[in-house]
């Protein structure tokens, strides 16, 4: 009953979860007691969405994206990933999942190292070759298929983990902190880059980061995080249009989202 | 090549150095020879000289130091009689078509040689399969990693007769296979714990992308543990055929082979003739050279066609 009801709703609004979390909360046994990494978090990410998470260390927005990828177990509540769970989805390979390094195998090329989900998911090598040409040219790669990852900036070996993830066309892209090492100049450019690209294959994309600023340009949806035990704090619509242009980010608008973020983040950190 | 230059000074620094302590070493028997032929000495009779040191010996006979450059039978032999020795018992017994004889160490080479390919490749595979063990199973890593530590501590000279003898008991006629488990048995504990090492060497963040790829466990083994263990197989590998070689000579001295390189040291010292000892010592050094030498080649090739920055 309870199911129609909300397929219904999703009917009619148009929209469908893709992401739902219930009560979620994660609980590690530590030698120092239980560390509550997350507690009683709720979360409704729909399809297209682009939700960043934002908040201090140990606020759980990393927890939470590893919950919603089968890395870790959460010890209470619900989530679901496109309808089931985390762990089905994960051998339906349902998203792409891109680390704070790039990690890309150092004997392998920048083509071997995007076919690697390929190979293992089986694909044969003429589906491979075309997936490799597809997404090389997504994030600006091309000609750079036969370098090792030794042979490229940081930035750009970002960008091939970042092709890595795409390779297999799962609608789901999970970033955990992908910029964070990154410098300024060349984070604003690889922003800008994954914003025409996330208009371009309208993927849900959950991404975690440390920086107001990359928050608020990227996201449809920032939930802001606070620790001690981790929580929401606050979940903030953007109005800001799907179009951004870098440039986006002195317009009043920005600056108000912006500053509505701060003080999620201090309100949530008061008690240090 | 460019390591060519340091290896050649420390080599002119050894012989340097070798060639220097003939003297003192030699200068005993170097009077004694001299006394019988006639020369004075200071002091006179060997038994007298017993309680002098041999640079005071150096200094007080000056003339007759150069009499220990030329002992048919030195404490210390020169490096040019090394040389010539370890000449006519290789290049020479080749010119001479010789030389698979008896006589010739480049046929005591080339059994020594065999025992430790047979005792690489054995204890390289007990090594890597071990390796492999420890890491895909808690119960192995508790359980016989702390043996394979224990097994290195046992001296193996000890070792070796009692491995001969069991082989004997089973029926193995001949050296080889002892020699092979012995050269092993020193072989294998290097390669073990650098694979266990490589193989563990993958970075938590590369073991959970592949499992969002939800890769199976062989898998990650191919794709990811073995390739990022290479570099480290190969380290392994150079220390480990050394130990091989080391091994196999080990296996030659207390077990009464008569031919290998380690049967020609034992023999030499058995029967008093040091050059032999010497030249038998050179060809095992110019051997275990050859063979790491090798292994380098090898990793560097291997590595560059892998894609690792060298």
């Amino acid at each position: 009953m309870d199911k129609n009801n909300k397929t219904i709703r999703e009917v009619e609004s148009g929209v469908s979860s893709v992401i739902s979390a219930k009560n979620l909360s994660l609980t590690f046994q530590t030698n120092d007691g239980p560390v509550h990494a997350l507690k009683d978090v709720d979360l409704e990410i729909n399809k297209g969405d682009f939700v960043s998470f934002i908040g201090p260390s140990g606020c759980g927005k990393t927890t939470f994206l590893r919950c919603m990828a089968d890395l870790e177990q959460p010890t209470a509540g619900k989530i679901t990933v496109n309808g089931v769970s985390p762990a089905e989805a994960r051998k339906a390979r349902a998203y792409g999942y891109v680390f704070q390094h790039a990690g890309l195998y150092p004997w392998r090329t920048i083509g071997g190292n995007i076919r690697l989900p390929l190979e293992i998911m089986g694909k044969d090598k003429a589906e491979q070759d075309k997936s490799v040409k597809e997404v090389l040219e997504l994030v600006h790669l091309e000609g750079f298929e036969k370098k090792y990852p030794w042979q490229l900036s940081g930035g750009m070996q970002q960008r091939a983990s970042i092709a890595r993830a795409l390779a297999f066309h799962a609608d789901i892209l999970l970033m955990d902190e992908p910029f964070g090492a990154l410098d300024e100049i060349v984070r604003d450019h690889l922003n800008e880059q994954l914003l025409e690209l996330w208009a371009r294959t309208n993927k849900t994309i959950g991404f975690v980061t440390h920086s107001i600023p990359e928050a608020v340009y990227l996201s449809t949806k920032i939930v802001v995080m606070s620790p001690r035990p981790g929580r929401i704090h606050d979940v903030i619509e953007s109005t800001l249009p799907r179009e951004r242009p870098l440039d986006i980010r002195d317009s009043p608008e920005f600056i108000e989202i912006a500053h509505r973020v701060r003080d999620g983040l201090r309100a949530g950190h008061g008690d240090d | 090549m460019r390591n060519l230059v340091p290896i050649l000074t420390v080599l002119a620094a050894i012989v340097g150095i070798w060639w220097l302590a003939v003297a003192p070493m030699n200068i005993r028997p170097a009077l004694d020879i001299a006394e019988r032929g006639g020369a004075v000495v200071v002091p006179e009779g060997s038994v007298e000289r017993r309680n002098v040191s041999a640079f005071k010996l150096m200094l007080d006979n000056r003339a007759y130091v150069a009499v220990g450059y030329d002992l048919k039978r030195p404490r210390l032999p020169t490096p040019a009689q090394v040389g010539e020795e370890f000449w006519k018992t290789t290049g020479a017994m080749v010119a001479k078509g010789r030389a698979w004889s008896k006589r010739s160490l480049i046929y005591h080479a080339w059994v020594t040689l065999q025992s430790t390919l047979w005792g690489f490749f054995l204890g390289t595979t007990v090594g890597i399969l071990g390796a492999v063990a420890i890491v895909y199973s808690r119960v192995m890593d508790r359980s016989v990693m702390p043996w394979a530590i224990i097994s290195q501590t046992v001296p193996i000279v000890a070792l070796a007769p009692m491995i001969i003898v069991v082989s004997n008991q089973v029926g193995i006629e001949g050296r080889g296979v002892p020699k092979a488990i012995i050269s092993a048995y020193l072989c294998f504990f290097p390669v073990l714990v650098s694979m266990v090492k490589g193989l563990r060497s993958p970075t938590e963040q590369q073991l959970d992308l592949l499992k969002t790829y939800s890769a199976s466990g062989l898998q990650s083994f191919f794709k990811l543990r073995l390739p990022a263990s290479v570099p480290y197989l190969f380290t392994a590998l150079k220390i480990g055929i050394a130990a091989a070689l080391v091994g196999t000579i080990v296996g030659e001295l207390p077990t009464g082979a008569i031919s290998g390189l380690g049967a020609r040291i034992l023999i030499g010292d058995q029967f008093g003739t040091p050059l032999a000892i010497w030249s038998a010592l050179i060809c095992a050094a110019i051997l275990a050279g050859v063979l790491v030498s090798a292994i380098d080649i090898m990793q560097r090739v291997t590595l560059r066609k892998m894609g690792f920055v060298s």
